[in-house]
């Protein structure tokens, strides 16, 4: 009768469990077996390289590191300016504000729009010689200021890093005001009642409250942030030079440009490996905190 | 469970009265005439030319009418998505009858080692090599590979090419005159285009447009010159690892990008520009050049019908060795060699590339055929500026046809080396040396 229920209990388990296997365990799998083959992704023969891939990865790929940082970069900014942003505008429509279920809409806009069309009308906004950024620039007399913002290397790569942060400031937004929203609006009234100032209520009712929600948000900022590739190479094409690359791009240039599917896949499992890792430690960080 | 499975059976039953009419309607099907069953063959054909679409499409209704053979053109753009689309049908066996193989030689070459590519070799051959005869050499050469090849591939032809293109330096003859120039007198030598860009700054124009953020291009233009600079012998020397990036021939390719940046030729922004941004400022007449294909002429006629230009070889650096442009076959097809409809396939191909269709599909779309005979029926209807890209097909070359292939990890450093000197972040020697290091990092990987 035990041994039933236990089978019953894994029978709830096993569409789940073959889901997940067939989606991400075996491809999973598969992807790390071709890693170890010099293949070009059409020929019917493969080499059998071992960890050659992985080690060329390690101590030869310089641009591949860079691609790495450069995504950090990005990741960095997210985190600080676009979750920054998305909290603020979160606690203002948080508030008895008119027109707020405007506000809600409108900074959920970016979010929904193609990221191919936001990096096209972007690259617009931005070019050197006919963008509408240079040309109010000129009208307000800062034309020193003019300039090929995605072209110049010592702006193209914060540049991307902006337009990446409004194009999803929206989803943390959405996040953080949910989070808002459950605070207990009795604890808000104690606190007045009790003499508290905006500035006290906020540094000990809704900064302790949102700590989970943040901690969610940081999570997936860093998770998407270091997979953004379609606004970059609609914006810049990983361009100039080196300057925009980041990982998945790199992939798509061993794969597609270079012909070597085997070190692309190989890339594919060393940027997994590391985002887990980064998640992890994440999550222990987070755990500390919320015993703090 | 048993009440359950004859409960299900009871409701099926109910169907079987349909039985005996859907036996009838078979048999009758059966019974059509040979044309009709002609007309149950589909070839399917996946391009990535968009602008060539209806034309096709008018193609493929006047072949359903001559043959009763259904053909299907599937349209995936841009290139690079279909590019993939078309590796990935190869590695899940899902390949149409007929498709293009973008890319480089190599990768055409895995193609065909793969099997998926028939060789046309004995349908080109077929009466006194009529079929082979009527293209130009160039165009054909790029599907062609050479006995002892390095690609380990049969020797034969496996592509046939619908147009030829080539790439050249286009010039706007209105804004020439605006500067002061004479626009039946566009620059011949490197100097003279240099000068200009004095010029340009000065009427607070903009230079040479072109898609370098698409690396291809600024590979392109740089051979172009490592032709005229070294000549062919030295170049193709170089991509089989005898002579070095560092060699001072190569550190003077490198350099005239560097030279056409300090003169204000090129346009700001060119390093990450796309072509068809390009192709925009071009068509609207804020650009004086161009480094753009024989297609732009369908492309600027559709942006700008009035816009009045004209194509010329890149300015040469030298008189020691001819000046080459890219060119041969703008876009071929492939035949899918597992495919049970590949006979019907050769055949619709044979037909599209007979002088009718070729000089249709040269009006309608205002590319180049790869029919020779086409090309000299309609060389008075064409627009004057396609007749100027016509007229250099001779000294045309394309790197698929050298019969050897520059690594890809090299050919990506040496043009994203010249986007580094474009934007003033390296130098051509350190460039030549990055290029280098790389070249012999794979060299050695290939001896190892």
């Amino acid at each position: 009768m035990k041994i039933k229920s236990i089978l019953e209990n894994y029978m709830f388990v096993l569409p789940a469990l073959v889901i997940f296997a067939i989606f991400y365990i075996i491809p999973f799998v598969w992807v790390f077996q071709i890693g170890l083959f010099d293949w070009d992704g059409i020929s019917p023969t493969r080499i059998f390289v071992g960890l050659n891939n992985f080690i060329e990865i390690f101590k030869e790929d310089k641009i591949w590191w860079q691609s790495m940082w450069q995504a950090g970069y990005i990741t960095l900014i997210a985190l600080t300016f676009q979750n920054a942003l998305a909290f603020l505008l979160a606690l203002a429509c948080d508030r008895e504000i008119r027109l707020k279920n405007f506000y809600r809409l409108i900074f959920f806009i970016p979010p929904i729009l193609s990221e191919v069309v936001v990096g096209l009308v972007w690259q617009w906004i931005l070019d050197g010689n006919y963008g509408l950024l240079n040309y109010w620039l000129r009208n307000l007399g800062l034309a020193h200021l003019a300039r090929s913002w995605l072209s110049d290397p010592k702006t193209a790569l914060t540049t991307v890093a902006i337009i990446h942060s409004w194009k999803g400031f929206g989803w943390g937004f959405l996040i953080f005001l949910a989070g808002l929203q459950t605070i207990p609006r009795e604890l808000y009234e104690a606190a007045r009642v009790d003499g508290a100032d905006a500035w006290y209520i906020f540094r000990k009712i809704t900064i302790p409250l949102m700590v989970p929600v943040g901690v969610l948000v940081a999570i997936l900022t860093i998770l998407g942030t270091m997979q953004a590739f379609v606004l970059i190479i609609a914006m810049t094409g990983g361009g100039p030079a080196y300057h925009t690359q980041v990982p998945v791009l790199r992939i798509l240039a061993s794969m597609r440009g270079s012909s070597r599917f085997g070190y692309a896949c190989a890339q594919g499992i060393t940027f997994g490996f590391i985002l887990m890792i980064v998640s992890f430690i994440q999550y222990r960080f987070s755990k500390k905190f919320r015993q703090i | 469970m048993l009440n359950f499975y004859v409960t299900f059976l009871y409701k099926k039953m109910r169907y079987l009265k349909l039985l005996p009419g859907l036996l009838v309607t078979v048999l009758l099907c059966g019974c059509g005439s040979p044309g009709e069953k002609r007309s149950e063959i589909n070839i399917v054909i996946w391009h990535w030319m968009t602008d060539r679409e209806p034309a096709f499409q008018e193609l493929a209704s006047r072949y359903f009418k001559k043959t009763k053979i259904k053909i299907s053109f599937e349209l995936y753009a841009p290139s690079d998505a279909y590019s993939q689309k078309v590796r990935a049908a190869a590695q899940g066996g899902t390949l149409p009858e007929i498709f293009g193989v973008l890319g480089e030689k190599r990768d055409f070459a895995s193609f065909i080692k793969a099997g998926h590519i028939l060789n046309l070799t004995s349908y080109m051959e077929k009466d006194n090599a009529k079929w082979r005869n009527s293209f130009f050499l160039n165009a054909l050469a790029i599907n062609e590979f050479f006995p002892d090849n390095v690609y380990g591939v049969e020797a034969g032809i496996y592509g046939v090419p619908i147009d030829i293109m080539t790439i050249q330096m286009l010039y706007n003859k209105d804004l020439f005159q605006k500067l002061g120039l004479n626009p039946e007198q566009p620059p011949v030598t490197f100097e003279e285009f240099l000068r200009i860009g004095e010029k340009i700054k000065t009427a607070n124009l903009q230079g040479l447009v072109s898609g370098w953020g698409e690396l291809w291009m600024i590979d392109c233009l740089a051979n172009n010159y490592a032709f005229n600079i070294m000549g062919k012998d030295k170049v193709l020397a170089t991509i089989r690892g005898e002579i070095p990036y560092t060699d001072p021939d190569w550190i003077k390719v490198f350099s005239l990008f560097k030279q056409m940046q300090e003169a204000g030729i090129l346009v700001d922004g060119i390093v990450t520009m796309i072509n068809k941004t390009a192709e925009q400022l071009f068509a609207n007449e804020k650009a004086v050049f161009a480094f753009n294909g024989s297609w732009c002429v369908n492309v600027y006629k559709g942006m700008n019908p009035n816009l009045n230009y004209a194509a010329i070889p890149p300015p040469k650096v030298t008189d020691k060795y001819p000046m080459a442009i890219w060119g041969g076959a703008g876009s071929s097809f492939m035949v899918n060699a597992r495919s049970k409809n590949k006979e019907e396939a050769v055949r619709f191909l044979q037909w599209l590339t007979q002088p009718e269709q070729q000089v249709y599909l040269a009006e309608a779309t205002n590319n180049l055929p790869a029919n020779k005979e086409s090309l000299e029926r309609i060389c008075n209807k064409i627009p004057k500026v396609l007749e100027q890209f016509a007229d250099d097909i001779d000294i045309a070359t394309h790197p698929n046809i050298w019969g050897i292939s520059e690594f890809s990890a090299v050919i990506e450093a040496f043009d994203k080396g010249i986007q580094s000197i474009i934007i003033g972040e390296k130098s051509p020697e350190q460039v030549a040396q990055e290029v280098q290091r790389i070249k012999e990092r794979e060299l050695a990987k290939i001896r190892k």
